[in-house]
C-alpha cells in the first residue's frame, strides 16, 4: 500500500500546476540529487511528459564526476531544457563566513546572478521540511526580495492550498513542491516509480553519500546500504541526521541559518 | 510499509500545558533521544524546580542547532499504530496567521484546557478557528487534573462548558480526556486516580482519529487549474475536490453551462488506460468537443450542480491590520476561480467569548465575522456545510491573502431581491414565429479588417429574408449606452460587458444580434461568451495588420503611428486572436461577397429554419 505516496504526489502536482499557471517566468533548480530528481519526475507527470520551463543547475565545477555524467545522460534522455549557471568564485564571497560555508555561498550568488540575468519570477526548489530546522518553517510559495532575503518572522498566510502568487516588483518567489515529503518518502517513491538515481547514494566499501553536495564540502557516511531497499531499511532505524555529511551545516551553530537568511536554498 | 502519518495540531490558551503535553507524548512513546530525560532533570534541578516536561522542547531546540532533525515546527513521533507529525502553531505577534497556516494542514486537533481555569479567551478563539478551518476531529484535553485532586465534579463542569461551546459551532469533541501531563496520567497509560473516567487515553484517542479524506460519493467537483496542449491533445487539468468521474461521463461546466463527454483520463508513464478518478487526484482529461473552458471553471455532473451566485454570506477570519470595510472590493478565490467581490454588509462581528454578535462597518485583525459579499460575475460555489472544498475561499487584497471564509448562505437568482419574472412567451415560440433562433454573432478583429462592412451587409441580407436582426456597432454604442466610458483597460472591458449584456437581451427577444467590436482581449470575449451562453457565436474577421493599415478606412492607423492615439490595437496594444472561434473569415483571401456568403451560410445553418426542425423533432422523440 502506498496511498500516502499517492497523496503526496497529487499534492505536489497540484502545486506545480499552480506555479506554472500563476507565475509568468519560471525555472526549476536541479541539484541532480535524489530530491530534485523526484521533482523532475513529478513535473513530467504534471505536464504529461514535457517540462514546460527551463531546468537550471547552479554549477560550482566542484560536483563529483558521477553527478555530471548523470546530468548529461538524463538531460538527453528526458529532453530537458538545461541551463548551467556558473557560480562566481569563492574569493568573491563574504569573507566573514566560515570557510566551508563560504564555499556553499557560491550557489547563493549563482542563483542571484541567474535571477538578475533572466528575470525569473519564480524558481522551484526541491527542499523538504524534515531536512533541516529552518526549512521546516518554510511556506510552499515563499517570497524573497531581489537580494534573496527571507523574512522568516513575517511570512504570508497559507491555507486550503491558496498560495501567495502576486508580488510587487523586484520580489521573486521560491516554490517548494516537496515541502511535505520526508527523506523516507523520497526513497520509497523513487523505488515505486523507478526514478534514476546517481550511483553515489549506494554504498561502496562501507560508505555512501546520504546527501549529495560539492566534493570539497560533502562527505560519505558509514553505511552498507547498496540498494534502495537497504537504504529504506537503514532510514527506518537510523538516528543520524540526513545532512551529517554536509560540512557547512555543522561548521558553526548558525552557519546554515546565515546561509538561508541571505538566500541559500 | 508505514501507515499514513496523521497530522495533529495542539492548541489552547497560553500556560494551559501544550508544551508539557508534547514533552510527555514524546517521552511516553519512546520518541526522545537517549539521555534527554537526564538532561531535562538537570535543567530542572538547576532552577530548583520539580521535573519540568516543558523543558523537553527547549532541550530539543538546543539540539536542533547542532543539526539533529527534530525541531519545533514539526515534531515527529510514532505510536504502535502509525507515525504522527505534531504541527506546532505558536507565535504571539503574528499569532493568527501562523496558527491558521499550521492548523489548516492538520487532520485532527487537541484542545488543551487547564482544569482549574477552564476555557479562557484563547481556548475559545482557537476552537472557533478550528471550526472555520474545517478541522472536524477535535479532542479536548482537560489538563492539570492533579491541581484539582482529580475531582470528577470539576472535570464535568469544565467538560460541559467546552462541549456546549463547541456544540454551538457544530463541533462535537471525540473525547474530553482528564489528564495530568506533568505526571503522565491518561496520556499513554490509564490513571488510577480517575477511575470514574471510562473514555480513551490521549494515545488511544490519537490512534482513533482518521486521516482527513474526501468521500468519492459526494457530488463531483473538478475545478480547472489550466488547459495544456502538449501535442494535438487538449488536456483540461485540475484536482478533483469531491466525487468521482469516469471516462464516458457527460460533464457540465459552471459558470459557462458548456458540456462535453470525457474521452480519456490522461496519465504519463502509466501503461494501462485510466478509466476513473476520484477526490484528491490531480488529473487531466480530454473531451469529445472543443468547448470554451479555462482555469476557474468547475466541471460537475448535471445532477447536483454547484449554485451560481452573485450574492453570498460568508463567515470569515481577518488576518491583517488593514480592516475589512463595507464598500471595499476584494478578490475572492474559491478553488481556482477568482472573482471581484464588494463587501455589502458586515452582518455580525462575532465575540468569540460568548458567540454573541453585533453588526458593524468593519472587521479588524484577528476578528471573525459574518459578511455579505456581492459579485458582478456569477460565482459557481457550494455551501461549506455541503462541500467544504468548493464552499470556502481566500480573500485577496492587492498582493496579499488577507482573510479566509466559509460560504454559509447563498442567494441564487431565484431568491434574490431581483426576482426574474418568467416570460409567458417561450424562446421556442419566438423562434417558431420568427422562423429562426435568436443569437449573438460576435465579430472580432483588427480595426480595418472589415467587421463593420460585413456586419452591415449581413444585417441587410438577413433583413431582406425577413429575419429579425440588428447591428450593435462598437463605435455607435459609445455615443449612447456607453457614453460615460473612456478608453482605459477597465472601461474597455466594461464597454464590452455592456454590449454583451445588451446583445443577450436582443437575442432573448428572438433577434439575431450582430455585434461588431475589435474586442482585442481573450478575457473580455470569454466574459461575453459566459453572458451569451450557447447563443454566443464568435466570428474572427481575420486580416493582416499590414492590409488593415493600408485600408485604414477611418484614418486611425495614421493617427496611431503619429502617436496621436494611445494604446491603439495592433500598433501599441495587443490583439489576441481567438483560439477556437466558431468561424474564421479571412478578408485577405476573400472578396466582399464571398466573405458575406460564408457568414450567411454559417448563420443560416446554426440559427435558420433547419436548426429549428432538428430540435423540434428531437423534442417529439423525447
Amino acid at each position: 500500500m502506498s496511498a500516502d505516496l499517492d497523496q503526496l504526489e497529487n499534492q505536489s502536482i497540484y502545486i506545480l500546476r499552480e506555479a506554472y499557471n500563476r507565475i509568468d517566468k519560471l525555472a526549476m533548480l536541479w541539484s541532480i540529487g535524489k530530491d530534485s530528481n523526484a521533482l523532475l519526475w513529478l513535473c513530467r507527470k504534471a505536464f504529461f511528459g514535457r517540462i514546460p520551463f527551463p531546468v537550471v543547475q547552479l554549477d560550482t565545477a566542484m560536483e563529483l564526476p558521477e553527478v555530471y555524467e548523470f546530468r548529461d545522460r538524463i538531460t538527453k534522455e528526458w529532453g530537458l531544457d538545461l541551463k548551467v549557471e556558473q557560480c562566481p568564485p569563492e574569493e568573491e564571497m563574504d569573507q566573514t563566513l566560515p570557510p566551508l560555508t563560504r564555499a556553499a555561498a557560491r550557489k547563493t550568488e549563482g542563483l542571484k546572478n541567474l535571477l538578475r540575468d533572466h528575470a525569473y519570477q519564480g524558481v522551484m526548489v526541491g527542499i523538504r521540511r524534515d531536512e533541516q530546522a529552518t526549512r521546516a518553517k518554510e511556506r510552499v510559495f515563499s517570497p524573497r526580495s531581489l537580494e534573496g532575503d527571507w523574512d522568516v518572522k513575517d511570512q504570508p498566510a497559507e491555507f486550503w492550498d491558496h498560495y501567495k502568487t502576486r508580488f510587487p516588483e523586484g520580489v521573486h518567489v521560491r516554490i517548494h513542491p516537496l515541502l511535505a515529503w520526508t527523506e523516507l518518502d523520497i526513497w520509497r517513491y523513487s523505488q515505486r516509480e523507478g526514478i534514476p538515481i546517481v550511483p553515489l547514494y549506494f554504498a561502496r566499501d562501507g560508505k555512501r553519500y546520504r546527501s549529495l553536495g560539492e566534493k570539497n564540502i560533502t562527505f560519505p557516511v558509514d553505511s552498507n546500504a547498496s540498494t534502495i531497499d537497504e537504504i529504506i531499511a537503514e532510514l527506518q532505524v537510523t538516528r543520524i541526521p540526513e545532512r551529517a555529511g554536509r560540512a557547512m551545516d555543522n561548521e558553526s551553530e548558525d552557519s546554515f541559518e546565515r546561509l538561508r537568511s541571505v538566500g541559500y536554498m | 510499509m508505514p501507515h499514513s502519518q496523521l497530522r495533529i495540531v495542539i492548541v489552547g490558551h497560553v500556560d494551559h500545558g501544550k508544551s508539557t503535553l508534547i514533552g510527555r507524548l514524546l517521552n511516553d512513546t519512546g520518541s526522545l533521544p537517549d539521555g534527554k530525560v537526564e538532561q531535562v532533570r538537570e535543567m530542572s534541578r538547576k532552577r530548583g524546580m520539580p521535573f519540568e516536561w516543558a523543558f523537553v522542547m527547549d532541550a530539543l531546540q538546543a539540539e536542533r542547532d547542532q543539526g539533529i532533525t527534530i525541531d519545533t515546527t514539526q515534531i515527529h513521533f510514532k505510536t504502535k499504530q502509525r507515525p504522527y507529525v505534531i504541527i506546532d502553531a505558536p507565535g504571539h505577534t503574528e499569532f493568527l496567521k501562523n496558527m491558521v497556516t499550521g492548523a489548516s494542514q492538520a487532520d485532527a486537533a487537541l484542545l488543551v484546557i487547564d482544569a482549574d481555569e477552564g476555557a479562557l479567551e484563547q481556548s475559545r478563539r482557537h476552537a472557533f478557528l478550528l471550526h472555520l478551518l474545517g478541522v472536524r476531529q477535535v479532542a479536548v484535553v482537560v489538563n492539570k487534573m492533579d491541581k484539582v485532586e482529580f475531582s470528577s465534579r470539576r472535570y464535568e463542569a469544565v467538560a460541559q462548558e467546552i462541549k456546549d461551546y463547541l456544540a454551538e459551532l457544530g463541533l462535537q469533541p471525540k473525547a474530553v480526556i482528564p489528564v495530568s501531563a506533568r505526571n503522565g496520567d491518561n496520556i499513554v497509560s490509564r490513571s488510577e486516580q480517575s477511575d470514574w473516567y471510562l473514555g480513551p487515553t490521549v494515545i488511544e484517542q490519537l490512534d482513533a482519529f482518521r486521516p482527513q479524506q474526501t468521500s468519492p460519493d459526494q457530488p463531483l467537483r473538478l475545478p480547472l487549474q489550466d488547459v495544456y496542449k502538449p501535442d494535438d491533445r487538449r488536456i483540461l487539468a485540475g484536482r478533483i475536490e469531491s466525487g468521482r468521474l469516469r471516462v464516458g461521463d457527460t460533464l457540465h461546466f459552471s459558470p459557462t453551462g458548456a458540456s462535453a463527454k470525457v474521452v480519456s483520463i490522461e496519465a504519463w508513464n502509466h501503461p494501462e488506460a485510466v478509466l476513473s478518478a476520484q477526490a484528491g487526484q490531480s488529473i487531466g482529461i480530454t473531451l469529445d468537443k472543443r468547448i470554451f473552458a479555462e482555469r476557474g471553471h468547475i466541471a460537475h455532473h448535471q445532477a447536483d450542480a454547484p449554485t451560481l451566485a452573485h450574492r453570498l454570506s460568508v463567515r470569515l477570519f481577518w488576518l491583517v491590520s488593514d480592516p475589512l470595510v463595507v464598500g471595499k472590493t476584494y478578490t475572492l478565490k474559491i478553488a481556482t476561480a477568482e472573482h471581484r467581490v464588494t463587501v455589502e454588509q458586515v452582518t455580525a462581528v462575532i465575540d468569540v467569548e460568548d458567540l454573541s454578535s453585533t453588526p458593524g462597518k468593519a472587521v479588524r485583525r484577528n476578528e471573525v465575522a459574518e459578511v455579505v459579499l456581492r459579485s458582478r460575475s456569477p460565482i459557481a460555489l457550494d455551501l461549506a456545510s455541503d462541500l467544504p472544498r468548493t464552499g470556502r475561499g481566500a480573500l485577496i487584497d492587492g498582493n496579499d491573502v488577507v482573510g479566509g471564509c466559509l460560504v454559509v448562505e447563498i442567494e441564487d437568482a431565484a431568491a434574490a431581491n431581483i426576482t426574474e419574472v418568467s416570460h409567458t412567451v417561450s424562446l421556442e415560440e419566438r423562434a417558431q414565429a420568427n422562423g429562426h433562433k435568436g443569437g449573438i454573432v460576435w465579430l472580432t478583429g483588427l480595426s480595418g479588417a472589415g467587421k463593420s462592412t460585413l456586419a452591415m451587409a449581413l444585417e441587410r441580407a438577413l433583413f431582406d429574408r425577413g429575419w429579425q436582426t440588428f447591428v450593435l456597432d462598437g463605435d455607435n454604442v459609445r455615443n449612447g449606452l456607453n457614453a460615460g466610458l473612456g478608453f482605459s483597460s477597465d472601461d474597455r472591458a466594461e464597454n464590452i460587458r455592456r454590449v454583451a449584456e445588451t446583445a443577450k437581451l436582443f437575442a432573448d427577444a428572438g433577434m439575431v444580434v450582430i455585434a461588431s467590436l475589435i474586442s482585442p482581449l481573450k478575457s473580455d470575449r470569454a466574459r461575453a461568451r459566459v453572458i451569451g451562453g450557447e447563443r454566443f457565436h464568435e466570428v474572427y474577421v481575420a486580416a493582416d495588420l499590414a492590409t488593415c493599415e493600408e485600408r485604414d478606412p477611418k484614418g486611425l492607423y495614421k493617427k496611431a503611428r503619429a502617436g496621436e492615439i494611445a494604446e491603439f490595437t495592433g500598433i501599441s496594444a495587443p490583439y489576441e486572436a481567438p483560439d477556437q472561434p466558431e468561424l474564421v473569415i479571412d478578408t485577405d483571401a476573400l472578396g466582399r461577397s464571398e466573405a458575406l456568403a460564408q457568414l450567411l451560410d454559417y448563420v443560416d445553418e446554426t440559427l435558420g429554419k433547419n436548426s429549428l426542425k432538428s430540435e423540434k423533432e428531437l423534442t417529439y422523440v423525447i
